[in-house]
């Protein structure tokens, strides 16, 4: 029998606002345990929580970026359980009407045709603290609390079951991570947990249409882990039927040393949340002048910028998926093209020279020494005839060494093109005398050696001479 | 008179006139605190070193012209506020060690202003309860007869006043707790519109039920105390951002042509004898004074104790889950595991009327019944809220009795949950409706006991009941009454 995996996601954004969602502390990583923290964060008797608007527009950049339908009305509800990291006995969430609803994404498999997976909901919540065993002095036996993290905004972006392969699931994954960090909302670190992804995977026989009975794998950090987890899974609950064994509805964890899928709490365990609206938050009005001046703040989204680059700038579809990668790089692009002129030119030395400098130097592209100004001025001289493409790179490694301007590091570096043809032609006199046997066997009929000539006229030349001239009177020397 | 004995508005004019200092008048409450309670027992936490520090302060501030209405004015708060750096246990066992790092606005409010903190006052634990006998640090008495429960769950806060060991108190009030004692112990008590008074630093009982109010000697001191605590505070959604009238400004004396409802389902048959004919008085007393009355409806009032029941429980048992032994208050003893903890901390931490709540509303909130009793109770709560939207179409105010009966004996209904939660059938629907009420001494019964007169008003009303119960005060002397002990 042959089997079809049928997988829905649930992914765990952490926003990127200053403070937390529901008091005024901050949300930065890695500071000292219980540093940040607040009566409302620490669940003290008495504290009320206070919804943070920057939160609520976060969550609309984002349903509006994944045709989300924004809900007008907004209940926060509790979400009741026991767990010593989380400091109320609750979880503020949303329930019944979520923030976002009804929304969809396209994603591309290499390969396949583009496939449309639906979202079913995206709500806001409030993260819990975290459990510290064992590293606290004086505590050896115990265990810590740490609610540094305890109410820190996020959103939970629940996918429909729409998804049918790990490669699927990954490219729906990057999909929704580059938004996310395009729109600002997200730092998109996975290792610190900021985007993070439980996928529910089960298997049927092919052309049915009953799902089977599916495993939830927790918090899965990487993209590599996701494939690597899910497919797993498949594997699993495939050799498990066919075995003739019965796939249980659990929660898994993946373990990235063995590759491995393991049971972590089974179905027995479920939990009755006891969900209800929270009565110390009052309901939470979305109004449509809300909705349209968000809107209006949107960047544009790396779909809609895929399409213009290709139509636009009549760019390769390698290209515009490059420069589309995040949207500073392609920023950054735009911005020199509108200098400069010329797409195609700046897309290559933006895919070559700038990002091997990049990844050199291990630096963002925010913080890239050559701006787009720059850029274009060097690209400019290579237009004019001042210096040749190969002289510019040397130029290009310069400017990003001391930041100067290309047209000064030429002048110092006296590396002004010779289009002299008189300077040229001397050359090349020069040249065809020294290899005077060569010449002749050009003349003979053995037209390649036509490269060889230029190469030493430019070696002469320390890469100076302008290659246009040394072609025509190369020419016509030889042709003599 | 005793300097224990004035109220506030009395105490700031000699204040004002640099005949006492406000050390001399704490001084005397704490003597008078230290004389009656042990036959009361309405503080918990008695703060004398802290008044006194507070005394002097104060005295600075008069000294340097910078006097308000409150500033050197001896007061005590319910158990329910937090108070940093001063324990604060809620009535309960489980927060017996806890000092919190933080004050309740209202309390802060109080602060600004200068005021003396004399403790901290005993009250049914976690609020729940209508006869203060709930509380771990045991009952408290009633002052006019003190083989009686002084009312819940802001028993000490009526019974400081009634026994005038506090100038006044803040209480609060869920379904009565604050108007209920008050009636008992024959003092003012106000419940504020839901969200007048910021709830921040305040102990959750029922949070979409819950209310600061003040407790008085009378509707002088109580709009005074209202002003004070008023207001919208950014830390509390819940709280409304609208202007803070000058309540005692308000306090004319006039209510000629003013309109009272009567409720018919408020005037039932099983009403005790003493508390109809004090109703029947103050109606002619009310007639006397100008007002017109008008029979009215409040139709779904049956239903109020139930839907009360099931959604302040359901409430409860979320807003009581932080209290697990594992951050601050008490943890049991030899837990071999997290879920024992959790077990053995609340079992021992949490009293027998606290536990049966929290079984309620867990109950009510589970699946398969949440639709059944939470969200049918929800339903009830927005017919009682139109019964009152209409009922205020024809008239200003509503006068009810308080409670059916005068304060009963300890112990009495201790055994009979059903019977206790009955004794809050008249103050229940003001909380379900969210709107505001006063209850004043209006008599005294057979047996000497007091009797209290409930006003309701529209939401954010209080100037209009607070005026009216003022008449009330200016035509009869009920207020003037005292308790003998
Ligand atoms: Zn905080």
């Amino acid at each position: 029998m042959k089997f079809q995996p049928v997988i829905g996601l649930e992914v765990h954004v952490q926003l990127k606002t200053d403070s937390k969602i529901f008091c005024g502390c901050s949300t930065a990583f890695g500071s000292a345990p219980n540093s940040q923290t607040c009566p409302v964060c620490l669940g003290l008797p008495g504290a009320l929580p206070v919804l943070n608007e920057k939160v609520v527009e976060f969550a609309i950049k984002a349903g509006l970026s994944t045709n989300c339908t924004i809900a007008p009305r907004n209940i926060f509800a509790r979400k009741n359980y026991f767990y010593p990291d989380l400091p109320k006995g609750y979880q503020i969430s949303q329930f019944e009407e979520p923030i976002c609803q009804r929304g969809w994404l396209d994603i591309q498999v290499e390969g396949q045709e583009p496939k449309r997976i639906g979202i079913t909901r995206i709500h806001m919540e409030e993260d819990a603290g975290k459990l510290v065993h064992g590293e606290i002095p004086g505590l050896e036996e115990g265990s810590g609390v740490d609610l540094n993290r305890a109410c820190t905004p996020l959103l939970e972006v629940v996918s429909e079951p729409d998804l049918r392969s790990a490669d699927e699931a990954v490219s729906y994954l990057k999909q929704l991570h580059q938004i996310v960090t395009w729109l600002g909302i997200c730092d998109g670190n996975m290792e610190e947990g900021s985007f993070r992804c439980d996928a529910n995977v089960s298997v049927m026989p092919v052309g049915s249409s009953t799902f089977g009975t599916r495993a939830e794998i927790k918090n899965v950090n990487s993209f590599r882990f996701v494939k690597q987890a899910i497919e797993y899974e498949i594997q699993r609950q495939i050799d498990l039927i066919e075995d003739g064994g019965r796939v249980v509805q659990e929660t898994r964890l993946f373990d990235p040393t063995s590759g491995k899928t393991r049971s972590m709490r089974g179905k027995e365990e479920a939990h009755d949340y006891r969900y209800f609206p929270d009565p110390d938050l009052v309901p939470l009005v979305i109004d449509d002048a809300w909705v349209d001046r968000v809107r209006s703040e949107l960047p544009e989204l790396p779909d809609r910028m895929r399409q213009r680059f290709l139509s636009d700038y009549a760019l390769p579809p390698y290209d515009v998926e490059v420069l589309t990668a995040n949207r500073a790089l392609a920023s950054f692009f735009e911005s020199s093209v509108e200098l400069h002129g010329n797409p195609k030119a700046v897309s290559n030395w933006v895919m070559g020279e700038i990002t091997r400098g990049l990844n050199d130097s291990g630096i963002p592209i925010e913080q890239c020494p050559i701006t787009p100004r720059l850029l274009a001025e060097l690209l400019k001289l290579i237009d004019n005839g001042t210096i040749s493409g190969k002289i510019a790179k040397t130029v290009f490694d310069e400017m990003w060494q001391s930041g100067k301007e290309p047209q000064v590091i030429v002048e110092e570096k006296g590396l002004v093109q010779v289009s002299d043809s008189g300077a040229i032609e001397a050359i090349i006199d020069e040249i065809l005398n020294r290899e005077a046997g060569q010449v002749a066997e050009y003349r003979s009929g053995k037209d390649k050696l036509f490269g060889f000539f230029v190469g030493q006229i430019m070696k002469a030349s320390k890469g100076k001479a302008n290659p246009a001239v040394v072609n025509e009177l190369l020419l016509k020397k030889l042709k003599g | 008179m005793e300097l224990f004995e004035l109220t506030i508005h009395e105490l700031h004019e000699k204040l004002k006139a640099k005949e006492v200092s406000s050390v001399e008048v704490t001084r005397a409450m704490l003597t008078r605190i230290e004389a009656v309670e042990p036959k009361i027992g309405s503080f918990i936490t008695v703060t004398a070193d802290r008044a006194l520090s507070d005394a002097a302060e104060a005295d600075r501030r008069i000294a340097a012209g910078e006097m308000e209405l409150l500033t050197g004015i001896p007061l005590a708060l319910k158990d329910i506020f937090l108070t940093e750096g001063i324990k604060t246990t809620c009535g309960s066992r489980i927060l017996h060690n806890f000092v919190p790092p933080y004050s309740a606005t209202a309390y802060e409010k109080l602060k600004q202003q200068g005021v003396v903190l004399l403790g901290k006052l005993n009250q049914d634990e976690f609020a729940m309860g209508s006869s203060n006998e709930s509380s771990a640090y045991g009952s408290v008495r009633n002052p006019w007869d003190t083989s009686r429960i002084p009312g819940g769950s802001s028993g000490g806060s009526a019974t400081a006043i009634a026994a005038r060991q506090a100038v006044a108190t803040l209480g609060t009030d869920t379904g009565g707790s604050i108007r209920q004692p008050a009636s008992h112990c024959g003092c003012v008590g106000l419940k504020p519109t839901y969200g007048r008074v910021s709830r921040y630093g305040v102990i959750a009982y029922a949070s979409s039920l819950d209310q600061v109010g003040p407790m008085t000697r009378d509707a002088t001191d109580c709009a005074v105390m209202l002003s004070a605590v008023a207001g919208h505070d950014p830390k509390d959604s819940t709280s409304v951002d609208t202007p803070v009238p000058d309540y005692r400004a308000g306090l004319t004396g006039d209510i000629r042509g003013i309109r009272i409802g009567l409720p018919r389902e408020y005037f039932i048959a099983g009403l005790d004898p003493d508390v109809k004919a004090s109703m029947d008085a103050a109606i002619q007393t009310y007639r006397a004074l100008g007002a017109e009355f008008v029979d009215i409806s409040l139709p779904h009032t049956d239903y109020a104790v139930a839907t009360y029941y099931l959604i302040a429980t359901a409430e409860a048992s979320s807003n009581l889950a932080r209290y697990d032994g594992v951050r601050f208050g008490h943890r049991a003893g030899g837990a071999e595991n997290l879920l024992e903890m959790y077990v053995k901390s609340r079992s021992e931490g949490f009293g027998a009327e606290v536990k049966r709540r929290i079984m309620l509303g867990t109950y009510a909130l589970s699946s398969g019944y949440y639709d059944a009793y939470y969200v049918k109770a929800q339903k009830v709560r927005t017919l009682i809220m139109n019964d009152f939207i209409q009922a205020f179409r024809n008239v200003d105010v509503m006068l009810t009795p308080v409670a059916p009966t005068p304060a009963f004996r300890l112990g009495e209904k201790l055994n009979d949950p059903l019977q206790m939660y009955l004794s809050d059938i008249f103050t229940i629907p003001v909380n379900l409706a969210g709107t505001c009420a006063i209850s004043i001494p209006a008599g005294l019964s057979s047996e000497r006991l007091p009797i209290g007169l409930q006003l309701i008003g529209r939401p954010f009303g209080e100037e209009t009941i607070l005026r009216v119960a003022h008449a009330f005060e200016q035509a009869t002397e009920w207020h003037t009454q005292k308790a003998d002990i």
